[in-house]
């Protein structure tokens, strides 16, 4: 069996779902010399003009091309002009398997594309002085690189749609679509969730869902990964910072943030950094700053997270293996990630019960944030505001699900992208790469760098494996892993596997003590997970399962909606690519590596937790009503 | 309720069902496709590709194992495109009602030659009415052993065919449009390269021929390359039907040689008065009488066949109009220069005629017209600006200055 | 038991895709004989044939959006459709066209209010030759002149269900 492989044909495979890397060049193939603007370069056949033109440092204009998705060639701005060939080629579709000579802006290139150009502005709707994009607009970006000054073909006064702003996650602005159908590649293609798809013909195609209902009543996932994907404004994010401004402006409102991990790694790129570059400490003082009376660490709560759902897993091995409950539902599949959440919720509502019923970290966080730390500072709960610093667009939904009430009071009231952040601290008038260091606040501060890795796909599951070995074998991870990195789950494959003997058991810890009394009956055992990023990896490994695959024998799952995990989150700075996330990945591994504690189990904030508030343990009744959830079978089918 | 189209016999009449399918099947696939190349035969829908050499890619294309092979049911495929759709083209039609043997036979030797099992008809949603005809014809083919497997008697080779229908795009008469609507998709044309020789339907190899080319090649068999070669031009060689309407006495499905003038066609057809004439359907050219010398040929005006007679009292900017809205229409819409472009021409076209376009932005959407014509995906943008173009170019005192619209 | 609308699509789609068979190719002759039975696709018919074909219900949305000849809304029972390409429109479409408004009470892009009628435009239909040119459900009508235009939908009218029917029965062979 081959999950990395799709069956379906190959032309129309993103390429993320290869693994969420760029198809390796095959070394094998024939080499081919071309020539483009006069200069020769030498390229394994099958290269697109594109790419090789790239390797030159010729820059192509480009629009409907987009390096996690399958070619399309249809916004025809990448033309070029091929020696001997009539019309020109779309460089970005064309393949080389033989020497040519091509011309990438000749006097006709220019005209076709500034046609193209025209062509393209007169059905986008709107100023790009009102618009969220204003600045990060690709379509913004080749008007101003190809001097389009005026509107040779007209230009609409008048917006011809509604805007869809039923989701509480995705706003769509037809408006100001330019119809590349990136959205359709990432949704069908890349995250096989099919909400859009063109509909119509010629003049009349528009993008649409089914049966153009709004968002908020189809399959929707709110992944954001469309909105990342737009090179215009038609897509985006709810934004809800004005309501947030106007929390920090009210006295009466005790306004506090949380941060995760990957918007750490990414918000960088919002100040013209490099992918890559985290400014957790900075973003700190930023924060301060911009008005917010507390900043907390996500990761308190990942580590928390950790401790439950691993409990949760223990739980039911005993049940399974112990107690030889045979409706105990094994592989446990994580719920941290909110669009995979609704993705089960829609297309596999029957293996509900598979999934962790722990919260996410966003909203453990936003439970005990109005709880446990409500008594501790006497702050009365409904003047306290929780606002999530998150890299993704799903947690805006999920922080709006009516079941997330467990304080008595919204849990979280408000999720914010990094992008979002990025526009408010801008609008601070704050330069944050320049921002001096500082902690996060207490009584949550310390956090480890198992939290950290939960940005990235497998993180969750690294994370897990640390805690779960070290409380079952009862010694050091770092005893089966060199520096307790735990490689085989690391990585951008679309789907891993991964099996880990425990050759010998410890004794129970005390916090498990009244759950399991003995962990004699994991001795010998051999724990097999996986980890799935990107829905469509996801229904991969959900299909195996059901043919009873080797996932199916699993006993703990790790999905994550988005493809890289949560560094490619709907909600990361604009543009994405397997690069970018790379490189935010990196990040993110590194940041782990320099913390002094990298294993929940060993994070004293959460002990503390334990100690003062939750103290009938994890899985405990209390746990349960403010830790853990419930889910909705959705369906897919839409009346 | 359909009156006869054909003017004269065709020659199709006089061929004898199985003698073209016995003849091909008398020579190996590669002799039968080095015959066809030698006869010159060129693709009849309109683009004039040799047909013997899309069976050589066709049949040189990667041929799968024959465990593959076996395992896949069918390794190639012959597809026949019967979706005539240019407007001003019903030869199709006239092939199908009274010759579709030939076309049947003619895919059955496609199928030897590049060593397809299966044969698929892509017929256009108008001519529904003509599949319990046509189904019954495959019934009495397989019946005689001219399909099913063992054709002819020859061992191991097996063929037969059956029809898919269209849906009313006209745009699906592109072969990867067509193949995408046979996969279950939208008619969108794809990039080319690959082309479908190499992968077409179910990403097999696929020669997708017109129904004209196909029926000449039973023909040619019978009678020969040279008879074939002696007649028409150099590089269009042999007889070619087309199909004639508009302001003419007698329009109809003719049969001529390649090469012949539009002044003989119109002769033919009576259409002396002509002040112009539409070669190559919507996508084709609109020709003035000064040019009715030109010779109708893929070296000079290339077409599918279809050819309409503008008579002196027609508004040339009308007959424009009615092509571009009927592109407005038709795009697939994926690509922009013709989402936008056939738009654009066509609101220009409203200024003309509203004695509202200035002499520079006429300019400009030339312009846009010959971008159009390189920058287009595929064959329907690359031709829908030609018949503004043309007619801009030889009927602007029709078009300039115009001061109240009917 | 009782059979909901759900059951009953359900089960009509499945004996296509037992016809056409479960890969996404059979979806376009799946649609076309839905169409054809129904008057048009219906919400149930695209989420029920993207489940049996493993597809999703806005690609079938898409591809029925795409078609001229497949629609999300009821057509009436007779769909004439009007060649508008220019050697019919030379002929003299316009006045044809006018008279079927007129007889018709509808529009084109309309049905009539007892269902019957559909009056739709189509580009060339192929019968060039012999303009005007109508297509009435698979019928073609050549040469017409606004004065035969009662007598075509008197013809329909009597035939009622009959034309379509006998079509279907020969299309599913």
């Amino acid at each position: 069996m081959d999950l990395k492989n799709p069956s379906c044909d190959t032309t129309r495979a993103p390429v993320s779902q290869q693994g969420g890397v760029c198809t390796l060049p095959d070394l094998e193939a024939p080499k081919v010399t071309v020539n483009i603007d006069g200069i020769d370069v030498e390229v394994v056949s099958g290269t697109t003009i594109l790419e090789a033109a790239n390797q030159i440092g010729v820059k192509i204009p480009t629009l409907c091309q987009h390096p996690d998705l399958a070619i399309a060639g249809v916004c025809r701005m990448c033309v070029v002009e091929v020696e001997g060939m009539r019309t020109l080629q779309a460089s970005c579709a064309y393949p080389i398997t033989g020497p040519m000579t091509i011309k990438t802006q000749s006097r006709r290139v220019r005209q076709a594309r500034r046609h193209i150009l025209d062509l393209l502005l007169r059905k986008h709707y709107g100023e790009c002085y009102a618009c969220v994009r204003n600045g990060v607009c690709e379509l913004q970006s080749l008007a101003e690189e190809y001097g389009v000054d005026f509107f040779r073909f007209g230009h609409p006064t008048e917006p011809l749609y509604e805007v869809d702003t039923s989701s509480y996650s995705v706003h769509r602005d037809m408006n100001k679509c330019v119809l590349c159908r990136r959205c359709v590649r990432t949704c069908v293609d890349l995250q096989e969730v099919g909400v859009y798809e063109a509909v119509g013909r010629s003049n009349q195609t528009r993008i649409e869902t089914f049966l153009e209902k709004p968002l908020a009543d189809v399959v929707c996932i709110n992944c954001g990964q469309c909105i990342n994907r737009c090179p215009t404004g038609a897509l985006r994010a709810n934004d809800p910072s004005d309501e947030i401004w106007a929390a920090i402006d009210d006295p009466t409102k005790h306004v506090v943030m949380q941060t995760a991990p990957s918007p750490r790694a990414g918000i960088g790129e919002c100040f013209g950094l490099e992918p890559g570059h985290a400014l957790t400490f900075e973003m700190n003082t930023a924060l301060r700053r911009c008005g917010f009376d507390k900043v907390f660490d996500t990761n308190f709560s990942a580590d928390l997270t950790i401790i439950e759902e691993g409990t949760e897993l223990i739980i039911r091995l005993k049940k399974a293996l112990v107690d030889g409950d045979a409706d105990v539902k094994l592989p446990q599949f994580t719920s941290c990630s909110p669009g995979w959440v609704k993705f089960i919720e829609h297309f596999y509502p029957e293996y509900l019960e598979h999934l962790s019923t722990a919260k996410s970290p966003q909203q453990m966080f936003g439970a005990l944030i109005k709880t446990y730390y409500a008594q501790l500072t006497g702050i009365d709960p409904k003047d306290i505001v929780t606002v999530a610093l998150m890299p993704c667009s799903a947690k805006k939904f999920e922080c709006n699900r009516p079941e997330m009430v467990d304080s008595g009071f919204k849990d979280i009231d408000y999720g914010l992208t990094t992008r979002e952040l990025g526009a408010m601290i801008k609008e601070a008038g704050i330069w944050l790469p320049d921002m001096p260091k500082s902690d996060f606040d207490d009584p949550f501060g310390t956090a480890t760098g198992s939290g950290v890795i939960f940005g990235a796909t497998g993180g969750v599951m690294e994370a897990a494996l640390r805690t779960v070995i070290e409380l079952v074998a009862g010694q050091k991870v770092e005893n089966f892993y060199d520096h307790a990195d735990i490689i085989p789950v690391r990585g951008f494959d679309g789907v891993k596997y991964a099996e880990i003997t425990v050759p010998e058991v410890g004794p129970v810890p005390d916090l498990l003590k009244d759950l399991v009394p003995s962990w004699d009956f994991l001795k010998g055992a051999t724990l097999k997970v996986g980890v799935a990023h990107g829905t469509a990896n996801a229904k991969r490994v959900m299909e195996d399962i059901k043919a009873g695959g080797i996932f199916s024998q699993c006993h703990f799952i790790e999905f994550m909606a988005c493809p890289g995990g949560c560094i490619g989150g709907g909600g990361q700075p604009i543009p994405t690519s397997p690069a970018i996330r790379a490189a935010r990945a990196k990040a993110i591994y590194s940041e782990d590596a320099a913390y002094e504690v990298r294993k929940s189990h060993e994070n004293p904030a959460v002990l503390k937790i334990y100690n003062e508030f939750l103290q009938d343990g994890p899985c405990s009744h209390l746990s349960h009503n403010l830790l853990h959830t419930h889910y909705t079978p959705r369906g897919k089918f839409i009346s | 309720m359909i009156i006869d189209s054909s003017k004269g016999t065709l020659t199709y009449a006089s061929q004898e069902r199985g003698a073209g399918l016995a003849a091909a099947l008398g020579m190996t696939p590669t002799a039968l496709i080095e015959f066809v190349k030698e006869s010159g035969l060129k693709g009849r829908g309109g683009a004039g590709f040799t047909t013997g050499l899309k069976w050589q890619f066709a049949a040189a294309a990667p041929a799968p194992s024959e465990a593959a092979a076996t395992e896949a049911g069918t390794a190639k495929y012959v597809v026949c495109n019967a979706d005539e759709g240019e407007p001003g083209t019903f030869k199709d039609r006239v092939i199908l009602t009274d010759h579709a043997d030939l076309v049947f036979e003619g895919m059955t030797i496609a199928g030897y030659a590049i060593g397809a099992k299966r044969g698929v008809v892509y017929l256009r949603g108008e001519y529904t009415y003509l599949v319990p005809k046509l189904k019954e014809m495959l019934r009495a083919r397989r019946d005689e052993g001219l399909l099913g497997s063992n054709v002819m008697g020859k061992e191991g080779f097996g063929f037969d065919i059956e029809i898919r229908m269209g849906s009313g795009a006209y745009v699906c008469g592109e072969e990867t449009a067509l193949i995408e609507s046979l996969e279950g998709h939208r008619g969108e044309p794809r990039n080319r390269p690959p082309f479908p020789v190499d992968t077409g339907l179910g990403g097999k190899a696929t020669t997708v021929n017109n129904v004209e080319t196909l029926a000449w090649v039973p023909l040619i068999l019978s009678r020969g390359a040279e008879w074939w070669k002696s007649l028409g031009t150099e590089r269009s060689s042999g007889l070619k039907l087309f199909s004639v309407s508009g302001d003419c006495a007698a329009p109809g499905v003719y049969e001529f040689p390649f090469g012949l003038t539009v002044a003989d066609l119109l002769k033919a057809v009576g259409g002396g008065d002509a002040k112009a004439v539409q070669v190559g359907g919507a996508s084709g050219t609109c020709v003035p009488a000064k040019d009715f010398g030109r010779r109708i040929a893929f070296e000079d005006l290339s077409t599918g066949g279809s050819v309409i007679v503008f008579g002196p009292q027609r508004d040339m900017l009308q007959v424009a109009k009615n092509f571009m809205e009927f592109f407005v229409e038709e795009s697939c819409g994926q690509c922009t220069p013709c989402r936008e472009g056939n738009e654009v021409l066509l609101e220009g076209i409203e200024m003309l005629e509203y004695g509202e376009c200035s002499t520079s932005y006429l300019k400009e959407l030339v312009k846009l017209g010959e971008t159009m014509q390189i920058a287009s995906k595929c064959g329907l943008g690359q031709s829908s600006p030609n018949a503004f173009l043309s007619i801009v170019e030889n009927f602007r005192d029709e078009l300039m200055g115009r001061t109240v619209a009917e | 038991m009782l059979v909901t609308p759900h059951m009953a699509m359900r089960e009509e789609l499945e004996a296509l895709a037992d016809t056409f068979g479960r890969d996404r190719s059979a979806l376009i002759p799946m649609l076309q004989a839905i169409q054809r039975k129904n008057g048009y696709v219906s919400d149930l018919a695209m989420q029920e044939a993207a489940d049996i074909l493993g597809i999703h219900p806005v690609e079938v949305h898409g591809v029925v959006s795409f078609y001229g000849f497949l629609g999300t809304e009821a057509n009436g029972r007779f769909v004439i459709r009007m060649c508008q390409t220019v050697s019919c429109d030379m002929a003299g479409k316009d006045a044809v066209a006018r008279q079927l408004e007129n007889d018709l009470g509808i529009e084109f892009g309309e049905t009539t209010k007892d269902g019957k009628f559909t009056l739709e435009w189509a580009n060339c239909l192929g019968m060039c030759d012999q303009g005007p040119a109508l297509l009435v459900n698979d019928k073609f009508y050549t040469k017409v002149t606004a004065d035969q235009v009662a007598d075509i939908l008197d013809e329909c009218r009597k035939a009622f269900g009959a034309t379509a029917l006998q079509a279907e029965k020969e299309w599913l062979v």
